[in-house]
């Protein structure tokens, strides 16, 4: 695999494939349901100690 | 500052944090001591290669190739231990602390193999060669460099943030998922900041704009981090007039949005066509590092004494609050008197006259910068004076001692409101 190809593969899938991670990341955490789980998480420092 | 202190505070935090956050202890047994040790080892190596003149003259990786080799060791010693210990953890969710503590063990075990990767010139000799040339040795320089503010000295203490602010407010944090989407957009723009640090230089046109505009994307999540770390405190921001750590915390995360803004605002070609290679990237590198990441340290470690030693409180908490005025007014010195010193060495370096030529010579803008470094020592001065105030403070907490003083002002009397309803702000 040269440079150019290696170029050519990040700037296209390569960049789709990041930006599609982290959209459905972003789209998970804000998923219905998700508030009672976060606030239990959010709670995890403060349990005990 | 960056490998000693920020390095120990790291590995301190994340210990206590995973710990605490996963309900388990350390994994592995004694190799959080090799970890410990180990790196000691290698802050006296890289220490004493500065005094030496052992270098790879690569900007934060200065060590030679043998250091590098036994931090590597070290490290993945220290991702062991980490991630054991979040492998068995009891508590089902993985804290987003841990998240940022873990991106930033990973990260820089990655930064870290790929920028160092030389030949020794003999087995027995310190000097090595980097792999690399001519441009692809600067990126791979700078693409490590840039990465260690990100992970080094942002991700990894955003991972203190999301512990120690909730800790000390006894509030969980502002917004949970703000911290799940801050996590995911500061680990996927960061890494491609680097190029920001070769603006007109030989690399390629498209990848300098490259860095630029990924620096400009990374206002984003720096801003989401703030507002979450200090909305944490909402209805609770009396404690700021009654809790000095509260208040370092504060000024600590402020430093992190100014030192943020300023960063990507420096990547800005035509703005660094101005800043570069000035005190103006000395005063915003020390805002970041003395304001933000010295800030929240201290307050992570006036946090944990106590805890750690089983004492009821602080030696004094009135020494926190002279800790506080001395570090951030010398902070302010420094990095204000930094900002008038670069902005007038630019000019300086840039001023022709009609025909062309440069108006002043290199050695009178470094004479015209005489009062500003004598401030900035002032300001250094400042800030270490509050760094031995919190010495003395610490290691009489740890001796079990009290200071007998009056309590600090401030607080509301809440014994005096017999009737206040509970609405009432």
């Amino acid at each position: 695999m040269d440079y150019h190809i290696m170029r050519t593969f990040a700037d296209s899938w390569g960049l789709v494939a990041m930006l599609a991670f982290f959209v459905a990341a972003s789209a998970f955490a804000f998923r219905p349901g998700s508030k009672k789980l976060s606030e239990d998480a959010a709670s995890i420092p403060l349990k005990d100690d | 500052m960056i490998f000693a202190f920020c390095g120990n505070a790291l590995i301190c935090t994340s210990f206590y944090v995973v710990q605490r956050t996963s309900r388990a202890r350390l994994f592995g047994g004694d190799l959080a001591w090799f970890v410990f040790w180990g790196y000691q080892l290698f802050i006296v190596m890289a220490a004493t290669g500065y005094l030496l003149g052992i270098t790879e003259s690569r900007e934060y990786a200065e060590p030679e190739w043998y250091v590098d080799l036994w931090l590597t060791v070290v490290w993945v010693a220290y991702l062991i231990v980490f991630l054991g210990t979040i492998v068995k953890r009891k508590e089902p969710h993985i804290y987003v602390a841990n998240w940022f503590y873990l991106s930033f063990i990973v990260t820089i075990a990655m930064l870290h193999i790929v920028n160092n990767l030389s030949m020794p010139v003999s087995f027995l000799g310190s000097k090595s060669y980097s792999a690399f040339s001519g441009v692809q040795d600067a990126l791979t320089q700078w693409w490590y460099g840039h990465n260690a503010v990100g992970f080094f000295l942002t991700a990894g203490f955003l991972g203190m943030m999301y512990y120690f602010v909730p800790k000390q407010a006894n509030r969980p944090v502002y917004s949970y998922r703000l911290s799940i989407i801050h996590f995911w957009a500061l680990i996927f723009l960061y890494i491609w900041a680097g190029p920001h640090h070769l603006h007109f230089t030989a690399l390629p046109d498209w990848a300098q704009t490259l860095g630029m505009v990924f620096s400009i994307m990374l206002w984003m999540p720096s801003w989401g981090g703030m507002i979450n770390g200090l909305m944490t405190l909402s209805g609770a921001w009396d404690k700021l007039r009654t809790d000095p750590i509260i208040r370092m915390m504060v000024a600590a995360i402020a430093f992190y949005g100014m030192s943020t803004f300023e960063g990507p605002m420096m990547s800005i070609k035509s703005v660094n066509s101005l800043s570069h290679y000035t005190d103006w990237t000395i005063g915003h590198v020390h805002s970041g590092a003395l304001g933000w990441n010295g800030l929240i340290a201290f307050a992570a470690l006036y946090y944990m004494v106590p805890k750690l030693w089983a004492r009821e409180r602080l030696y004094s908490m009135r020494m926190v609050s002279w800790h506080f005025w001395l570090a951030t007014l010398g902070i302010v010195v420094y990095a204000a008197v930094m900002w008038v010193a670069g902005i007038q060495q630019g000019l300086m370096w840039r001023e022709h006259d009609e025909q062309g030529f440069l108006v002043y010579s290199f050695v009178e803008s470094v004479a015209a910068l005489h009062p500003y470094y004598l401030i900035r020592a002032l300001g250094g001065a400042l800030y270490l004076a509050g760094a031995l105030v919190m010495a003395w403070n610490i290691t009489m907490t740890i001796l079990g001692y009290q200071r007998d003083e009056a309590p600090i002002g401030g607080s509301l009397p809440r014994c005096s409101l017999p009737n206040r309803s509970p609405i009432w702000p």
